[in-house]
């Protein structure tokens, strides 16, 4: 078991080593970083000292080996458009995106389990092949698209719900700040909320619905009837919390791509995060930023998979037993 | 699935011309076609979509290219069925005064030349990586398929958005019209190949092992004309379902990075940047700007992906 971490340990370190060869490629060779600090009339000398001075004269491999160093101090230098450093800006912007990921995966999350376990157990009502459609809907339809929908109908049609920005926000322990404890935030979280998660919500639905009826056709559940347990100890005691072993493991795989697909929603929405000043970075060639985005995304990736990898050694005595051999 | 010997492959290859088409209507593949209603339906307006997009000069009643031709006087009038529509414009003019019906035709042109190069490019990269670590196996088969299982890790429509964003970047809006397609093509090829290359992979150690393959090798073949010649044509079998279900894909992707602003110029509109341009007069009641050109992406893409469905249905021996 302890050779498994370890190997798999040094797994994701050589897959964060290949992302940062990546992100100093670009933050190297794209646009010289010298250019982007000094002025036109700067004279060639003053340049040639400031090269010098921040190690451009070096060879690649200790440039290279001072830009993980760096990283891994969270230090990814200064945004060539803010002039700020970019792990300041990045986490100015972390909470938005993270209260928004984190309430598209809980939306998904209770919403595609309760449509599963309803057309898993009542397979042939209209409500069941209404959800059906909705996924299909929902698996086809561009992220982009649906929540242009939505806007459309809800903010400007119906005008229930804000489409732009965050709300009000307020600032907790000097750093984070929340939308979720005033009004206006919590309603402007509505429609960003639920445009990220209707992917993962499909998904979900699917899977618990698939392993639902599965799980319906076993003995156990059979014998639990004959022993005249009610019906919902049955579907709900017993068949769901068999199920959810593979759902919480796509859950929390898809908590990375739910930060990364906040790209899009928070273009949709102008919402205040992580994803949307990489893309100002990316129309405004600011490399710092998009490197050290790339490293971020990089390493919850890697992190995720990780935790995922170690938790199915530590539960499943069948992988135990295998490595073990 | 193997190399398809049965009856509709012959008839298609070998048969006589009188035969061939009559083969074809009696097969079991166009049988579960017209079995489901639904997907017939999606068949038919994915070939209508095609065919309106490859003669969309010929069918488009403007050219929305054409700066001669466009007025501003035109601008945003809506659907021709609505209150001061106008007959010359089916689904209304965009902010421009462009004909939103041609550039929906001519947009239809360009997401589906760039999700299908892209899906193309995929597959040719994915199809000779994965039989050449299949067939090799060893060092270059570990190297491969670990970058293909890290690669896997991300999403694809990221890994594009990386790519295209960095691409950008580095051009630096220097003939962004003349390299925007190729970009988002090489972006999607290089995001969507891993699939392709696991499957190749898979059925290639399968038949590595057959007779055939080793008599080819004592005769003396090299190893890429037994890979090519010999080996290839019966694991490519499944590329089919998956370039369909990943075209949906791709389209989406491009529609999506159009959309962010890094793929297609409004100057060279797809589906994804005309719903970017009319996403922006949603609030001034413009509606017929972004509903249109949304509504075609909504409905290829779904088309699309019932089609790859069924394909994958029909196409599995197991459930015949």
């Amino acid at each position: 078991m302890l050779a498994f971490v370890i190997r798999r340990f040094l797994q994701s370190v050589v897959v964060m080593l290949a992302v940062g060869l990546i992100a100093f490629a670009m933050f190297r060779f794209v646009g010289d970083p010298v250019n982007q600090m000094v002025g036109v009339d700067t004279p060639q000398a003053e340049v040639e000292r400031l090269r010098a001075a921040l190690g451009l004269n070096d060879p690649m491999l200790v440039q290279f080996g001072r830009f993980i160093l760096n990283a891994a101090q969270l230090d990814f230098g200064i945004s060539y458009q803010f002039r700020q450093p970019v792990t300041r800006l990045l986490a100015e912007r972390a909470p938005a995106t993270l209260e928004l990921a984190f309430t598209a995966a809980g939306f998904a999350l209770v919403v595609g389990v309760l449509m599963g376990v309803y057309s898993a157990l009542r397979r042939d009502s209209v409500l069941a092949r209404v959800f059906q459609a909705v996924s299909l809907v929902g698996v086809s339809l561009p992220t982009f698209l649906i929540g242009i929908l939505l806007i459309y109908l809800f903010a400007v049609q119906l005008g229930w719900l804000p489409s732009n920005g965050r709300g009000e926000t307020v600032t907790l322990g000097g750093w984070w700040t929340t939308g979720l404890l005033t009004r206006s935030g919590l309603r402007a979280l509505i429609l960003p909320a639920i445009t990220l998660g209707l992917f993962q919500m499909t998904l979900i639905m699917r899977l618990v619905r698939a392993e639902m009826l599965e799980v319906m056709r076993t003995d156990y559940i059979k014998f639990a009837r004959a022993r005249g347990l009610r019906t919902r100890v049955i579907h709900f005691g017993h068949a769901l919390k068999n199920t959810l072993v593979p759902v919480i493991t796509i859950a929390g795989l898809q908590l990375g791509s739910i930060i990364a697909f906040a790209i899009i929603t928070e273009t949709v929405f102008n919402w205040p995060g992580m994803g949307l000043l990489f893309l100002k970075a990316v129309h405004n060639v600011d490399i710092p930023i998009m490197a050290a985005y790339l490293m971020l995304i990089g390493f919850l990736f890697v992190t995720i998979n990780l935790i995922v990898d170690l938790a199915y050694g530590l539960v499943d005595p069948r992988l135990r037993i295998a490595l073990r051999s | 699935m193997p190399h398809p010997t049965s009856e509709e492959g012959k008839g298609l290859v070998g048969g006589g011309h009188g035969g061939r088409v009559a083969r074809l209507i009696d097969s079991d593949i166009l049988l579960s076609l017209r079995a489901s209603g639904l997907t017939m339906v999606a068949a038919v307006i994915v070939v209508a979509m095609f065919l309106g997009a490859a003669f969309a000069p010929l069918i488009a009643p403007f050219d929305p290219f054409d700066p001669a031709k466009i007025f501003l006087s035109d601008a945003s009038i809506p659907p021709r069925w609505q209150e001061g529509g106008d007959p010359r414009f089916l689904f209304g003019t965009d902010d421009q005064g462009r004909d939103l019906y041609s550039a929906i035709l001519y947009g239809l042109r360009v997401s589906l030349v760039v999700g299908g190069l892209g899906v193309l490019l995929a597959a040719a990269i994915g199809i000779t990586l994965g039989l050449v670590a299949g067939y090799l196996g060893g060092r270059v088969d570990a190297i491969i398929m670990r970058i293909a299982d890290v690669q896997l890790t991300f999403p694809a429509i990221l890994i594009a958005l990386l790519i295209d964003g960095v691409v950008q970047a580095l051009l630096r809006g220097h003939a962004r019209e003349e390299t925007a397609v190729p970009v988002l093509v090489i972006s999607i090829g290089l995001s969507f190949w891993v699939q392709y290359a696991r499957t190749i992979r898979g059925s290639t150690l399968v038949e590595k092992s057959k007779d055939y393959v080793a008599a080819a090798r004592l005769v003396g073949l090299p190893a890429p004309v037994i890979m090519i010649r010999h080996v290839l044509p019966n694991v490519i079998g499944p590329v089919l379902v998956i370039l369909t279900i990943n075209l949906g894909l791709a389209i989406i992707t491009e529609a999506t990075l159009s959309f962010l602003g890094v793929g297609l110029p409004p100057t060279q509109p797809s589906l994804g940047t005309l719903i970017s341009i009319g996403n922006k007069y949603l609030f001034s009641g413009d509606w017929w700007i972004v509903a249109f050109p949304g509504a075609t992406l909504a409905i290829l893409v779904l088309a699309v992906n019932l089609l790859g469905d069924w394909l994958r249905d029909a196409l599995n021996p197991k459930l015949r």
